[in-house]
């Protein structure tokens, strides 16, 4: 456990940013204004599935008001290729072409056309002249639908992929891979008790109160500009740039606040078609979506269908464990199977592991990260299969994990082998909490436990310090700050310096102002950036000490810095004395971090959770939650708790009432935050947390990523205290009152 | 050596061994390694001189974005990882 002590990292200083955001003056893109500001409209396919025959744009061309109409034939004529962006290489087609329809609309809401216009209003009508010719085809709307033998194709140049070999099968199916480890059959052989079940989950939306919005200008100099909410400025440069086929060096993006993202303000929307409006124009133009459109026309994170089989002996040491992910990658291919199956079975330490991953292409918006993508409907499968195992022998859920418990020196069946990890001290942390223990207080209550497991990421993050006259600091960075990664970045830099958090301004720039910074996602930001941080900071700390040497006409070596103090023999001066003499001593100091680390450590957490379930309208209401979770060691302890909270309301949602609800042709039925329900203040206890500080030995501060781990084991928890509570087991997310009533009364039956 | 561990689905080449042990300093040259001892495997996991799409390559434990070019020492542990988005851990 963490034991270091430090004078910033761990203390919980007042965010950097918090007066702008509290008074309304943090500027967000849909506030963004300046002089001959058009509007733009994105007219959506009403169809699921459907060949776009024509399109008939001169109506709305003509419409008073309306500057410029695009489709995708406005693209560059760039020959087919395969492009890199970032996450693996894509058809160019299929990247352009989730952007703006090429031959199909492959989802209902799927991009067709745009519009500018003097006004918002007025784009809308004019997008509505548009004439679209629609060839409608049946659409499949989820994995084993699209699956089948004869299911209408998505793609008619999509042919099924295992690991590297072209099988040259047309397909739904993008990629089939496998992880073996040890003897499958063996195990269950030597198993005394085994389990299988099957699972559905539907798809669900990351749920950022903050909808999508670009602003782009294409300037006279051949420059596009760019202003967005964006999880990664980069990425959407690179993004935007490969799109438009000009040079990187051509587009420049300015990161917006963000109200939020978790992974689904990773992708490229509307930017280019922004930017494309823009060229056309000469003006620069702004698109918001409305929530219909961030619903049926962003990604939200794949629905699923998995079985799961899991083999133990009677003293609870599990012998065999093997999944069937199916994940539904929505309209292009790119489900976030790959980390499901990296963590379907990551919590423990099974010697014997068969997982098959399928991509699959259905007709629904492409998918995205969200939170932990993949691995929170893969640990409902596998935490509910061990809670009926736990059952089963009549051993405790939490000593059957703790008997199976991942650690140092764990293989995964992926290949990798852990490192120091959390797993054991987070179970035993559950156990010893007095929620555990204590009594549930009525009837129809149970208590479920669970646990997840996160890898977190390390990419590449840069950082500037520059220092002023006055002892502050001024900290320049390019990671969108999200859930609060100015300060927890700004603390890193202010512990090496000796200094108080608050005389470091950390500031997010634009992708003109700083070296590459990958995007704030996979847990990665306060542990990357905040090492580029950490790298600045002590540059700058060099260069002071031979500041400090010049004055004292002494060697730099002997100078040293404790607490904001530099000393050289009997001599001594404060970080904010230095400052002042910076000018007359060589003029500015200036700090450069660049890195691009390994060793993210993953994170574990777990839940515990009580539920009260009404036996005549099945509706769950949840009494109490305990969110445990290793984070390495806590930069910001506030920002920590709110992590875990978050992930875990956003579990809540996804194990209880969030659903992607589907007409038979394709049609998301609910898309408006009034009918796709998610939980508020007023659904949810205070939910506690406690945090586990096992440092990551991969960090100067030990931090491990705390965003995601989080949201993995709610609805594992919450259906193993369905089931305490109300006596059935439940196999499908959401576990919302029909599904419950239904499996109620499927018992009496 | 470096131990490489090989795909389930790539066992096939290397007679159904999931692991082998392979020479070279970097990625690249543990694949060349591995098709002198096991034809065939070298197009399975390159295309055009790099690691084909959606394929990613651990050594010790971490993706890397460097590929082919990622350093091996005679201690570490090689995997290829598919690399559907977001299996790489690449971008997420």
């Amino acid at each position: 456990m963490s034991t270091e002590q430090y004078t910033v990292v761990g203390t919980r200083p007042v965010r950097h940013d918090g007066v702008d955001k509290v008074t309304g003056r943090a500027q967000y893109g849909a506030d963004l204004q300046m002089a001959g500001l058009l509007y733009g409209y994105v007219l959506r396919s009403p169809h699921a599935h459907a060949r776009i025959k024509r399109i008939d744009t001169s109506k709305a061309e003509k419409f008073p008001g309306v500057k410029a109409v695009i489709t995708a034939a406005d693209f560059p004529p760039t020959p087919e290729r395969m492009v890199d962006l970032g996450e693996g290489d894509t058809p160019l087609s299929y990247a352009r072409g989730n952007v703006l329809a090429g031959a199909k609309a492959l989802y209902r809401g799927h991009a067709i056309a745009a519009v500018a216009a003097t006004s918002i209003h007025v784009a809308e009508e004019a997008a509505s002249l548009i004439e679209v010719d629609y060839e409608v085809l049946p659409a499949v709307l989820t994995a084993p639908e699209a699956m089948q033998d004869g299911a209408s194709i998505l793609h008619e140049d999509l042919r099924t992929k295992e690991f590297g070999e072209q099988t040259g099968r047309v397909s739904n199916v993008s990629e089939h891979f496998r992880h073996t480890m040890g003897d499958i059959a063996a195990g269950f052989a030597e198993a005394e008790v085994i389990i299988e079940r099957e699972f559905n989950t539907a798809t669900v939306h990351q749920g950022y109160i903050e909808p999508h919005n670009a602003t782009a200008l294409w300037n006279n100099d051949g420059r596009v500009l760019v202003w967005c909410s964006t999880q990664g400025a980069f990425v959407v440069r690179d993004v935007t740039a490969c799109l438009l086929d000009v040079p990187v060096s051509h587009v420049r993006v300015t990161p917006m606040e963000i109200g939020g993202g978790f992974g689904g303000k990773i992708p490229v929307y509307i930017e280019p078609v922004a930017a494309l409006l823009s060229k056309k124009t000469g003006k620069p133009v702004k698109i918001v979506m409305s929530r219909k459109d961030v619903f049926e026309g962003t990604g939200p994170t794949p629905g699923s269908y998995m079985k799961v089989k899991v083999g133990a002996r009677k003293d609870g040491r599990i012998t065999a464990a093997q999944a069937y992910l199916a994940y539904e990658a929505g309209a292009y291919p790119g489900a976030m199977v790959g980390p499901g199956a990296m963590c379907v079975f990551a919590a423990y330490d099974i010697a014997n592991v068969v997982i098959d991953g399928f991509d699959v292409v259905v007709n629904k918006p492409s998918t995205a990260a969200y939170r932990a993508p993949g691995a929170t409907n893969a640990a409902f499968a596998t935490e509910t299969v061990l809670d009926e195992i736990a059952e089963k022998l009549g051993i405790d859920p939490l000593d059957l994990r703790l008997k199976n418990a991942a650690k140092e020196g764990t293989r995964r069946a992926d290949g990798p082998k852990y490192r120091r990890v959390g797993c054991v001290e987070v179970l035993e942390a559950m156990k010893n909490h007095p929620h555990y223990s204590a009594p549930l207080g009525g009837p129809n209550r149970g208590r479920g436990v669970a646990i997840g497991f996160w890898f977190n990421v390390g990419l590449p993050s840069s950082c500037n310090i520059s220092v002023t006259a006055d002892g502050t600091v001024n900290l320049v960075e390019g990671s969108t700050d999200i859930g609060g990664t100015r300060t927890s970045i700004a603390m890193q830099a202010a512990e090496v310096l000796g200094i108080p958090a608050e005389a470091v301004r950390p500031t997010v720039v634009d992708t003109d102002s700083i070296g590459f910074t990958a995007v704030t996602g996979g847990s990665r930001t306060t542990f990357a950036t905040g090492w580029a941080a950490y790298e600045a900071a002590q540059d700058v700390v060099r260069q002071m000490k031979e500041r400090a040497a010049k004055l004292w006409e002494t060697d730099a070596a002997s100078v040293t810095l404790e607490r904001g103090v530099f000393r050289s023999g009997e001599k001594s001066m404060t970080f904010a004395e230095l400052a002042s003499k910076i000018d007359q001593t060589g003029g500015p100091v200036v700090g450069r971090g660049a890195v691009n680390p390994k060793g993210a450590g993953g994170s574990f957490s777990g839940n515990i959770v009580d539920v009260e379930v009404d036996p005549e309208t099945g509706k769950v209401t949840i009494l109490r939650f305990t969110a445990v979770q290793d984070v390495g060691k806590a930069i910001h302890p506030s920002y920590v708790e709110g992590q875990m909270q978050g992930g875990s309301a956003q579990g809540i949602g996804w194990a209880l009432n969030e659903e992607y609800y589907m007409s038979r042709d394709g049609s998301m039925m609910n898309s408006s935050l009034l009918d796709y329900r998610m939980p508020t203040a007023l659904d949810l206890p205070m939910i506690d947390t406690v945090i586990v500080e096992v440092p990551n030995p991969g960090h100067p501060f030990g931090v491990r990523g705390v965003g995601e781990a989080n949201i993995v084991p709610p609805p594992g928890a919450i259906a193993n205290a369905i089931y305490r509570a109300a006596g059935v087991r439940m196999r499908r997310l959401p576990m919302n009152p029909p599904a419950i009533m239904e499996a109620i009364w499927s018992q009496r039956d | 050596m470096a131990i490489v561990f090989i795909p389930t689905l790539l066992r096939p080449l290397t007679g159904g061994r999931g692991s082998v042990e392979a020479e070279g300093a970097t990625v690249r040259q543990v694949i060349e390694s591995l098709e002198m001892a096991w034809p065939g495997i070298r197009e399975r996991l390159m295309e055009n001189d790099r690691l084909r799409p959606n394929i990613s390559v651990a050594v010790d434990g971490e993706v890397t974005p460097m590929g082919l070019l990622e350093a091996v020492s005679p201690s570490s542990e090689v995997h290829f990882i598919a690399a559907i988005k977001g299996g790489s851990a690449a971008v997420l």
